[in-house]
């Protein structure tokens, strides 16, 4: 019997030795168990695929491809995103355009969003201030400009909000990062940081004032 | 005639019965530690084709999570970035590295960067990452401190278990929306207390489903 108890606890060092414990790195892809509909006859987002030529999941509009359900009785100034201004920021002569569009309303929740929005998307390279500063300077991002000279300053809305969704010189396109109405309300933050760089004691309240001189 | 079997065997049947009860205990014990999600899973960390570090971008950068992974808020999926999110920086900065070849190929022909998914989901189980961020559950609850990673690794066991602590007890895991991003913040219920935080879940109205068909459809 006694000859038993030494086998099991034989065993169960062998098994520790081997197995090792819970929580140790490997590279080698989890075992299942119980792989039973694990994988199933169905794709999920950003998935590979085995049927299409270019092996993935995700396919890209066919061209051609036109909104479908739209109700004609209604205007609807997204549909086919039709109104250039808000869309891509220019005027009907090509000019970019100045102030906000119809249906973009300038409020504070709106500034908020932009605030949340530009520290994630645009902070890294121009700086929490606007001042393009931002952490990617000090390794080797250099031609980022400040917003607080006279040239950003004059810029019209709807020329940032083109740039924010086409890019320009350095910086790409953050159309796929940030939706059209995200775009313009950056852009109300960009001009809160410019009024904010240039403000005098004035443009404070007086009851938010605290020490401020 | 001479005995067969000696009188110790009198105690045999009882010790067998013991030592197959042992055998049981061991054997229940050893496949709750080993063939579970907590040692089957954790500890994962694949290779990847492009050795991006976390600990890099998003510890010491300061990236917020969401630069890359931008559709999480909105979608089911916390997408995995276009090669183009790289190329932002990485037309300038670095921009000869070897290690970012793959990048750059995959910038300049759209094949995507074959990735290695850390984090696999069985098809079963319909998780929505926007519906749990948007609620206060930080990332670092279920990938871990991946700021701290220099490669990630598969930090939290994912398994259904492990779930359902946290849909029974919400209160005990959530944070303040503007923290949930923020992978070194704190959980209310540490930071402000355990009555803080249920006020924050009644007053979200997080009630997480505890039936089967809130994950499995």
């Amino acid at each position: 019997m006694r000859f038993a108890y030494y086998t099991l606890a034989f065993t169960v060092v062998l098994l520790v030795s081997v197995m090792g414990l819970r929580g140790l790195r490997s590279p080698r892809p989890p075992i299942e168990v119980f792989p039973d509909m694990d994988r199933q006859a169905k794709y999920k987002p950003q998935a590979g695929s085995k049927f299409f030529a270019d092996g993935r999941a995700d396919r890209p509009l066919p061209a051609g491809a036109v909104p479908y359900g739209r109700d004609g009785t209604k205007a609807d100034p997204a549909f086919l995103r039709a109104d250039d201004f808000r869309y891509e920021g220019k005027l009907a002569d090509d000019g970019f355009g100045r102030g906000f569009p119809a249906g973009v309303e300038v409020t504070e929740v709106f500034v908020r969003r932009g605030q949340d929005r530009y520290q994630i998307y645009c902070a890294p390279c121009h700086g929490a201030l606007g001042d393009g500063n931002g952490i990617t300077k000090s390794y080797g991002m250099l031609t980022t400009p400040t917003y607080h000279d006279d040239r950003l300053r004059g810029m019209a809305e709807g020329e940032i909000f083109h740039t924010i969704t086409h890019g320009k010189n350095t910086m790409m396109s953050y159309a796929d990062k940030l939706s059209p109405d995200d775009r313009w309300a950056v852009v109300a933050y960009v001009r809160a940081l410019q009024r904010a760089a240039h403000g005098k004691l004035d443009d404070v309240p007086a009851e938010l004032r605290g020490g401020l001189k | 005639m001479s005995k067969i079997f000696p009188k110790s065997a009198n105690a045999l049947p009882l010790q067998i019965v013991i030592f197959l009860g042992v055998l049981g205990g061991v054997a229940t014990a050893g496949i709750t530690y080993y063939a579970t999600p907590a040692y089957l899973r954790v500890g994962y960390q694949p290779v990847q084709p492009v050795p991006f570090e976390h600990s890099l971008h998003a510890g010491q950068l300061g990236l917020d999570c969401r630069y890359c992974h931008a559709a999480v808020e909105k979608s089911g999926t916390s997408s995995v970035p276009a090669a183009q999110t790289c190329m932002n920086c990485h037309s300038i900065i670095k921009p000869a590295s070897p290690l970012l070849e793959v990048v750059r190929q995959s910038y300049a022909t759209g094949e995507p960067v074959p990735w290695v998914k850390v984090h696999q989901t069985p098809d079963y189980v319909y998780f929505n990452h926007s519906v749990h961020v948007n609620r206060g559950v930080s990332c670092v609850e279920c990938h871990g401190k991946v700021n701290e990673m220099a490669t990630v690794y598969h930090d939290q066991p994912h398994s259904m278990s492990w779930c359902l602590d946290c849909h029974r007890d919400p209160a005990g895991r959530v944070r303040r929306p503007e923290n949930v991003f923020n992978l070194d913040s704190k959980r209310i219920v540490d930071a402000e207390g355990a009555a803080k935080a249920r006020e924050f879940v009644d007053l979200a109205r997080i009630k997480p489903p505890t039936s089967c068909s809130g994950c499995h459809r």
